[in-house]
Order: structure tokens, then sequence, then C-alpha cells
């Protein structure tokens, strides 16, 4: 089995204070990874770090995806390589319509009209009727993450970076996104590192690795609901006292 | 450049069109001119000093009217008694100057109750280097009429120099619905004054579209809608761009004098590299239940640009409700690097934030316009 992502020591800092201080971890191809991490923790700029997001700077270290070094590389060539990131809080763009950017995910002019495939995938992220509106304008906490996530779906990325899908989203979403994220993840075969912070998620994806994410490193144990439910009832304060470590494999030192 | 057609100011030949050297059309169809008799109910060209086509299309027979706006004083005597009666001839030097002496124009009458489902339009055109282009026009939408009218004003890309001075009176009359869309296309060296004021009788809606993409030595444009009747209502949309060396001063007013008058103005300015912009909007409530919104949003891309909004308003009446929303900023960065994530290149993420920034949607034209006026636009975001 082949490494979709590697990340070796990688050091990153947010407006100079040091956030991540030497991270290293690997993630196989065909595997969807479940990260955990109190606010505050450095999720989301381990996330952007990884699609070369600012403010997040890497400072040291390298991050290789599919063998290549992308670590100088920027947002759309990590994009066009495969990478792809669903935010937490994706911005409102006035005046660029949802459809113009379903389009631009698909490669198509913004002439041109939607496959009976793609109406079918709109459809189902229950979005037809949103289509000519103002991309995130108005939208409610599950209206944007399925936009978000359905503009993943679209993109047909290799890795998928995933910050809180299940945050700020009502049941009926988080049912629909979660299944239509693991049912891509099967057919395509790519991979997942998903952040969040609540378990709600593990009903729907399947993961056999999880972590936590604490004080700028990285804590882990194999079994994401075992962790869950150890968070859930020791808190993260315990986590820090540990004394087991990731290795770059994910198993537990 | 000449083009050797006859400076009398009398409206030519039907088949004068095809005298019109080609290059003249290319640059009409840049503006959304549209030669085509399915698409539009009638056309005419103004092109320098003189109208060399006006021609209403036989499905609109008995609906439209169409021509020079001297021969159509010349053919209706009452019209004098809509010339100069809602632009004052002393308001300035320009109107002055086109009050005394002017070349011609379009006159355009809807008559009453007509629907007109395709865009009338007319095209005024600058080829002599040097000219001072002087027009009055005139439009009436009589009593429960409808249509689209689409105008463009513009210079040939061989003419440097040159100047267009304009009047343009509008009267929407009771229950007409009028949306009139004016594109300009000028150069660094023009001078443009347009005075324009339309007149809404009661229940009588207009809107106005205003679009200005091209570079302008000076452009300075103040159109006033009076909503006298009631529940008249008046929108101004604009969407300008201010190029290296351009001054554009543009702005709008509406007066409601009419109990449950209203009035909207939206405008989306881009200023780039050293342009001066200045946006205006006044609306004034002089009634009660009247009620009207001004929102402006300007964009500066290059540190030299100064962009300047004056929203004001005016409240004369107890329960007159008027509001407003300006902003002037930057692009932003976390709206580029969202849309690089979906694999667009920083300059790909650019133009698709300005070509959204320009939406025309908010103009309410329709299908037959859209699409010309969004090639317009979308030339100028991938340049940017």
């Amino acid at each position: 089995m082949t490494n979709i992502l590697d990340v070796e020591d990688l050091r990153v800092q947010v407006e100079d204070k040091v956030v991540l201080d030497g991270i290293t971890f690997t993630l196989r191809t065909g595997e969807s990874h479940i990260m955990f991490g109190p606010n505050g923790s450095g999720k989301t700029t381990l996330l952007n770090a990884l699609m070369g997001i600012p403010p997040s700077e890497v400072t040291s270290g390298k991050i290789v995806l599919l063998g290549e070094d992308i670590t100088g590389r920027s947002v759309d060539e990590r994009s066009k390589l495969g990478m792809s990131v669903g935010f937490q809080y994706p911005p409102e763009i006035v005046g660029v319509k949802l459809a113009d950017l379903l389009k631009v995910c698909l490669g198509k002019e913004t002439r041109s009209g939607f496959s009976e495939e793609e109406n079918a995938l709109i459809e189902a992220f229950k979005l037809t009727e949103f289509l000519d509106r103002d991309i995130n304008v108005g939208f409610s906490g599950g209206e944007r993450k399925r936009a978000e996530i359905l503009q993943m779906m679209l993109l047909k990325p290799k890795l998928l970076l995933l910050d809180e899908p299940d945050s700020g989203v009502d049941v009926e979403s988080l049912k629909l996104i979660a299944s239509e994220i693991q049912r891509y993840i099967e057919a395509s075969g790519s991979s997942a590192l998903i952040v969040t912070h609540k378990g709600d998620i593990l009903d729907y994806i399947r993961s056999d690795h999880a972590c936590i994410l604490l004080e700028g490193k990285i804590h882990c144990f194999l079994d994401p609901k075992r962790i869950y439910e150890k968070i859930k009832s020791s808190g993260y304060e315990e986590c820090v006292l540990c004394e087991k470590r990731v290795t770059a494999n994910w198993e537990s030192g | 450049m000449k083009n050797g057609l006859p400076r009398t100011g009398k409206v030519a030949d039907e088949d004068m069109l095809k005298r019109v050297p080609h290059e003249i059309l290319e640059e009409a169809y840049k503006t959304g001119i549209d030669l085509d008799d399915a698409t539009r109910s009638g056309t005419l060209f103004h092109v320098d000093q003189a109208t060399i086509y006006a021609k209403v299309n036989a499905a609109y027979e008995g609906k439209i009217e169409l021509m020079d706006t001297q021969a159509a004083l010349q053919r209706y005597p009452w019209l004098q008694d809509y010339r100069l009666k809602i632009v004052d001839r002393g308001k300035d030097e320009f109107t002055q100057r086109v009050a005394e002496n002017f070349s011609g124009g379009y006159f355009m009458r809807i008559l009453p109750n007509a629907e007109v489902v395709f865009p009338l339009q007319s095209c005024l055109m600058i080829t002599e280097r040097g000219l001072e282009q002087r027009v009055h026009n005139i439009i009436i939408a009589e009593e429960g009429s409808k249509a689209h009218i689409i105008t463009s004003c513009l210079q040939h890309f061989t003419v440097d120099r040159a100047s267009h001075l304009g009047i343009s009176e509008i009267y929407v009359k009771k229950d007409a619905v009028l949306n009139f869309t004016m594109i300009h296309h000028w150069n660094e060296d023009t001078v443009v004054r347009p005075r324009s004021a339309a007149l809404i009788d009661e229940r009588g809606e207009f809107v106005s579209n205003y679009i200005c993409l091209s570079p302008v030595k000076d452009l300075q444009m103040y159109p006033v809608a009076f909503c006298n009747g009631d529940g008249a209502k008046a929108s101004f949309n604009s969407i300008l761009y201010g190029h290296q060396g351009s001054c554009l001063d543009v702005g709008s007013r509406a007066v409601l004098n009419g109990r449950g008058s209203k009035a909207e103005m939206i405008t989306r300015a881009i200023a780039r590299q050293d342009a001066r912009m200045i946006v205006r909007g006044m609306i004034e409530g002089n009634t009660s239940e009247c009620k009207g919104h001004l929102e402006c949003r300007g964009l500066i891309l290059d540190d030299e640009a100064v962009l300047q909004s004056i929203p004001e308003l005016v409240a004369r009446k107890r329960g007159a409700e008027i509001t407003h929303e300006a902003a002037v900023g930057k692009l932003s960065e976390k709206e580029i690097v969202y849309l690089m994530t979906r694999r667009l290149t920083r300059d790909q993420a650019v133009s698709t934030i300005i070509r959204g920034f320009m939406d025309v949607g908010l103009m309410g034209l329709p299908e037959a316009l859209t699409d010309e006026v969004n090639h317009i636009v979308d030339l100028v975001a991938e340049a940017s």
C-alpha cells in the first residue's frame, strides 16, 4: 500500500507564533483518519499548512503528496495535484453563483449546463434551488456544509482534508454529507483526514485510525470510537499526561 | 475618420445601413447592438451628426415609433411640449450648447398598452476625430406600455479626441414600465456630459441601467428621476470601471413626490491604476409613505486610485423611510484563496470575483440583452 501523504517534522507558525512544533505522520492511500483536539490546538492550522493557505506558514519540515514534495507549491497547484479542503467557515462571495462555482469544480465553462448525473448529485445534496444564489450568502450552516462537500465531490480529489464537517450542521445534513463522503471514498479509493470535535461523524465514516492534536504535537490511539469515549470521559487534560505518541504509521508508540 | 455619410440631420434611407462600413458595425456589436431583427424590435443609428438608419421591426408596427429627434419634432408639433420640460436648458454650459444646436438623436415612443417583448436599440457613435457630438433624445412610454430599451454611446477605436454632450428626457406615464439600459464605450481622451431626467406618473416604473467599463478622460453625469405619481418607482443600477487616466463623477438622484413612491439605487464601482472616481446618490423623500434605498459598493485595486462615495438622504415629510449602505474596500484574500482551492490560479480567482462583483443580474435585463452585456463584463474581468 502506498502513502498518499507524508508529513515530516513540520513546524508551522501563524503571525510569528509557533503553533505546530514538529508534526510527523503518514496517511496511506484509501484510508480515512480522524483528528481530535481542543479549540486552539492547531487543527485548522495544520489543514491550512497542508493546503498552503495563509496565514499558516511552514518554517521547516516537508509535505510530500504521492511522492512529490509540495511544501513550496501554491494553493492551486496542490489542488490540481489532488488535494482538496472543506472549510469549517467557507466565505460568502457576492456575485459568484453556486452554479458557477460548481462548474469551476467540474472544469466547465460558465455557460455550459450540467449533465443528468451532475443534476442528480446536486439534487441529492438538496441544492438545486440554491444554484442561482450567491455562494454561501444567507446560507444556513447545513446549507453551507452541503455546498462545501458537494464541491469536493465534483473536484474528485485524491486526498480530502475536512475541517469539522460536523460542526454547525443539523442532523439531517450531517447524515447526508457524511454518507456522501463515505460513498465517494469507497468508490474512488481516495483518502481523508477529518478534523472533528464530536463523534457524530463516526456513525458514517469508516475509520480505524484516530489521533489527538495537543499543544502542537500529535498523540495517537488506534480506534476513533475508543479515543472519543476517552476524551468524553477524561477530557483532553489526561491526553497531555499520556505517554502514548504517534509514530509515522499511526501506531501508538 | 469620415464615413462619407450625409450630414444633413435627415433620416437616411433604410438601405443606408448597408453603406455603413463594416468596422463601424463591428464597434457597435461590442456594446450590445444587435442587427438581428429576431431579437430587436427597432434599431436607430446616429453617427457623428446624422441619423443614418431608423427602422421598426415589422412585427412592432403600430406599437412603437422610432425616428430621429429632429424629424420627430417636425412631424409632431406637440413634441415641443416635451422638449426641455424636465431638463433645464440653463442648467449648465453643456445643456445650453445642446439646447441651442443639436444634430439629432433618438425619439422613441411606446404606444399605449403596447407590450414590446424585444428591446428597442439605438447606437450613437463618433467616427470623426475632434467632434463635439450634441444629441437630444426623447422617450415617451405611454400609459400601460411595457418595453426595454438599450442604447449605446461610443466612439470608433480609431478616433482619439472627441466629446459627447447629450440631453435625454424620459416620460413614463401612468402604469407604464420602462427598462432603459445605456452602455458607454469611450477612450482616455473623451469628454462626456450626458444630462438626463425622467418623469414618472402614477404606478409607472422606470429602471435605468448604466454601464461604463471603458477608459474615459472626463465623464460627469447625474440623472434624476421625478417620481411624481402615487406609487411611482425608479431604480438606478450602475456598473463602473475606472481605468488609467480616467475621471468619473457618476451619480443619480430620485425625488419622491408621489405618495407611496419608491426609489432604489445600486452601484458597483471598481477603481484601477490612477483612476479618480466619485459615486453619488441622492434620494429625497418629499411625501409620507415613500421609501428609498441606496447601495454603493466599491473596490480599489491599486494604490494610486481614488474612489469616493457620497450618499445623500433627505427626508422632508414624516413617514419617509430612506436608507443607505456604502462600502469601499479591497479584494478579499480569503475569497481569492478559497477559489484557488477550487483549482483556479490567482489571476483566474481575481477575475471570477471581479466578474461576480459586476453582476448584471440586478439590472433585470431580458434574455436578449443579458448575454451581450455579460460578454462585455467578461472581457473586462478577464483583463483585470
